[in-house]
């Protein structure tokens, strides 16, 4: 006891004891004492002066935050479809071996806890694992199994890890990190010669109103996803009424297959924060935050390091450029382990130490976001687009992609391939030159921009990567022929979107769960057409959630019915898609008929 | 020195006042936009989706939406109509509604507006989840089989001092309402009798109170739910 109250106290003093930094604080507690269990957060609304039911409903919200021990070491093995295809199953067979413990809870000795994670941007190098948050990519049984040894004989983390680093920057002493980074394809934007402050320098030289014309001109889309133009989103930051304002940047990444962020913020990060700078030029900002999804906080510490430089070298601070008034500052904020933040007003709430639920819009962040400040949201991707757009002209950019995307886009491509990695190509690729590059054979679907986007065969992998034809946050995951389709993907991708929902709005919150229980029936061939139907017009009642997490959570069954049809109606109940349920009545009622002395 | 603003409403053209909320400002031309999250005097939060209409064509929540000027509403299509039923339905087979056993009986809203769809049986999977029934509050029981998660009780009531006393709790469709053992301690009947208002269906029940009206004489038994809306 006296320790928690000790540790809450320190912790809480170090972010000013504000109520809005709750989720850094619970981060640091959680740190310090293994977990948040009901007693530390009565103690820690104790200390911000908040109602307990305040901190427990952040504190419960994110996957990460931990409300009982979670043993010495805590083992989060990822579960997502691309872990399964890398044979996830038996490694997690031999931690349950080795610990004497089932996932989801804790070895006896208090020494290994065992838990499921959804994907943890490690796709290209499953199955992969967080062991108190450090990355230990590529397992095997055997690695699992000399893991365990290793954390009962007294290791630490950092001898458990080892020294045999990635390559790049992940080598560097501030990450230290297993991780490698698969950069397979170098394009001209994020991955080409850089270096830091030439565009910043440039900028200086310009007023806003030509920075945001400039990025304007260039047709700059948000990489996210969505596809909004950021010069627009730029525009309205600056013209909404308010002197304070801030700058985001979303590293949320959570859509299964994604992980360009990760090797981005490795790799570029100063790109990514010159990007921000950039940005807060445009519209007058002053406070930039950059949102680093829980799994990469092994990346803190060099982050930190990173905004430390960036600073010393005049690029971040005060006066920067030399140009007296241009203040700007960046911290880190990070999640605790939930997709939909990766929305942005949910990560706005959720920078502000509340459960990640999304706003309901109007208001949008640029009129009203962050502390209700006009705030801009933008992908790690796009800042970086935004930097080589002042740097070279909105010309050479318009020259790169198609007719209605310009540009580049950083692939993730995983799955049933050779070579998975980062791809950066100009928008307007096909799949099949993907495929081509990524050594795919055999290849039965493509998984085009995650869960959320769709899946196609391969009558339409001539189709390219747009977003006037195939949009995409980013993610590519390769299924072979080999694969069962629907149970090791689809059904993987509907439990995913059950635990994502972030539970506010109905449909989402209810038909993302009964959907899994109808697919699961289909599945085990217990299905009938009526199910199938019944899956795809559901599809139109999501359209009416908030959020896009919930307006898409049921793509993975709706695209699959679309473009595998035969799987579902092989799967049928009898094989004959005209079944009915129905049942044999006599049957049923046979002994209450043999009890009443009928029949 | 409100300035009103002219919209369009199913095809009529109406006047409302600048900014007003689409729900009662509908409500005030005579035209019913069923809601269950929605509560008047607090803050709106789309949660249930049940009052979607179409504005200028998209789908909206009409509880979030402001009136502006020209704004054309579509609030009964078939296609939204349908997408209510669904809810309606989607809640009954989500949660554990026996309503000839409940104490909200004949004033709840979701048993009113299965009445106003005729919802006779759920068209969707039943999940029977497990939940509990936590009556260790010295003035309220929470029934969370009956729970819509409208979060009204959360934004609605707030002890003296101006502190929540329910939150949420967890995710997705784990979420549950949580009461605060601290600020919860000290309300009074009056608020209690409140807390039990502002729940649409029997999930905050007050403790030590019989109850006045028999079923069959109840809110919704007299009349159905929207009716005293009139143009
Ligand atoms: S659609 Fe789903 S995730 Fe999005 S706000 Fe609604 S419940 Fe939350
Ligand atoms: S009443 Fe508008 S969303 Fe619930």
């Amino acid at each position: 006891m006296p320790a928690i109250a000790h540790t809450v106290k320190q912790v809480v003093a170090k972010y000013g004891g504000d109520a809005t930094r709750l989720m850094d604080v619970l981060i640091d507690v959680q740190a310090e004492l293994g977990c948040l269990s009901h007693v530390t957060a009565a103690r820690i609304a104790d200390v911000l002066g908040i109602p307990q039911v305040d901190v427990e409903q952040t504190a419960s919200f994110y996957h990460f935050f931990a409300r009982e021990p979670r043993g010495k070491f805590a083992v989060y093995l990822n579960d997502s479809v691309v872990a399964e295809f890398c044979g996830r199953a038996e490694v997690a067979a031999a931690f349950e071996d080795a610990a004497g413990c089932k996932f989801g809870a804790v070895s006896a000795d208090g020494v290994v806890g065992l838990f499921h994670t959804a994907c943890i941007g490690m796709s290209d190098q499953e199955p992969a694992a967080l062991v108190n948050g450090q990355v230990f990519p590529k397992l095997t049984p055997e690695k699992a199994r000399a893991l365990v040894v290793g954390m009962r004989a007294g290791k630490t983390i950092e001898e458990l890890k080892g020294d045999r680093f990635g390559d790049g920057q992940n080598a560097h002493p501030e990450v230290r990190a297993l991780v490698h980074n698969h950069v397979r394809r170098r394009g001209v934007m994020v991955f080409d010669h850089y270096r830091p402050g030439e565009a910043l320098a440039k900028v200086v030289k310009m007023s806003s109103g030509e920075v945001i014309a400039a990025v304007k001109a260039a047709s700059v889309r948000g990489r996210g996803g969505a596809g909004f133009p950021t010069g627009m989103k730029w525009d309205f930051a600056r013209r909404a009424a308010g002197d304070v304002k801030y700058v985001f940047c979303n590293a949320d990444e959570g859509e299964p297959g994604t992980f360009k962020d990760r090797v981005i913020l490795t790799e570029r990060p100063q790109m990514v924060i010159e990007g921000m700078a950039i940005a807060a030029y445009a519209v007058g900002a002053r406070r930039g935050v950059l949102y680093v999804r829980h799994e990469y906080l092994y990346l803190r510490a060099y982050l930190e390091h990173v905004l430390a430089d960036l600073r010393a070298q005049g690029l971040l601070g005060t006066a920067i450029g030399g140009l007296a008034g241009f203040d700007f500052d960046v911290s880190l904020q990070f999640g605790g382990g939930a997709y939909v933040c990766g929305e942005e007003s949910a990560l706005i709430e959720s920078a502000e130490g509340k459960r990640g639920e999304p706003r309901d819009r109007p208001p949008f962040p640029v009129e009203k976001g962050y502390l209700q400040k006009p705030t801009v949201v933008n992908n790690v991707e796009t800042l970086c687009s935004a930097v080589q757009v002042l740097l070279k002209g909105p010309e050479w950019y318009n020259r790169l992609g198609t007719e209605k995307s310009k540009g580049t886009k950083v692939l993730c491509v995983s799955g049933d391939c050779d070579r998975p990695g980062i791809y950066e190509v100009e928008w307007g690729f096909s799949v099949n030159d993907i495929l081509r590059e990524a050594g795919a054979r055999d290849v039965q679907a493509v998984q085009v921009g995650g869960p959320s986007g769709s899946c196609i065969g391969p009558d339409e992998f001539n189709r390219v990567l747009a977003y006037e034809d195939l949009a995409t946050g980013g993610s590519f995951i390769v299924v072979g022929k080999h694969r069962d389709l629907l149970k090791d993907v689809v059904l993987n991708f509907a439990r995913f979107f059950r635990e994502e929902s972030c539970g506010s709005c109905v449909p989402c919150r209810a038909l993302t769960g009964m959907a899994q229980v109808v697919l699961e029936r289909l599945v085990a061939g217990q299905g009938t057409a009526e199910d199938v139907e019944r899956l795809r017009a559901w599809q139109k009642i999501m359209r009416n959630n908030r959020c896009g997490l919930g307006q898409t959570a049921l793509n993975p069954i709706v695209t699959t019915i679309q473009n595998f049809r035969p799987l579902y109606d092989a799967r049928l109940a009898a094989g004959d898609p005209r079944f009915v349920p129905s049942f044999d009545l006599a049957a049923a009622v046979q002994d209450y008929d043999a009890a009443v002395g009928k029949g | 020195m409100a300035s009103f603003v002219r919209f369009t409403l199913d095809g009529k053209t109406c006047l409302a006042e600048e900014g007003a909320q689409l729900v009662a400002a509908a409500r005030e031309a005579g035209v019913y936009i069923p809601t269950l999250c929605n509560y008047p005097g607090i803050p709106p939060k789309g949660a249930c989706r049940i009052c979607t209409v179409l504005v200028n064509g998209i789908p909206q929540t009409a509880c979030t939406t402001k009136v502006v000027e020209d704004m054309n509403v579509a609030t009964t299509t078939p296609e939204l109509e349908a997408f209510r039923r669904s809810v309606v339905e989607i809640l009954f087979a989500e949660g554990n509604h026996l309503c000839p056993s409940c104490e909200r009986s004949g004033n709840c809203e979701l048993q009113a507006l299965a009445y106003r769809y005729r919802v006779t049986v759920s068209n969707f999977p039943y999940l029977f989840p497990k939940r509990d029934v936590e009556a260790w509050h010295p003035k309220l029981v929470k029934d969370h089989n009956r729970c819509i998660q409208c979060k009204r009780c959360i934004r609605g009531i707030h002890n003296a001092a101006g502190h929540a006393i329910f939150a949420f709790g967890k995710r997705g469709d784990k979420v549950v309402i949580n009461i605060d053992p601290d600020t919860s301690k000290d309300i009074d009947d009056e608020l209690a009798q409140r807390a039990m208002d502002i729940c649409p269906v029997g999930a905050i029940l007050r403790k030590g109170k019989g109850f006045d009206v028999p079923i069959g004489r109840r809110t919704y038994d007299r009349a159905p739910i929207g009716s005293e809306v009139r143009p």
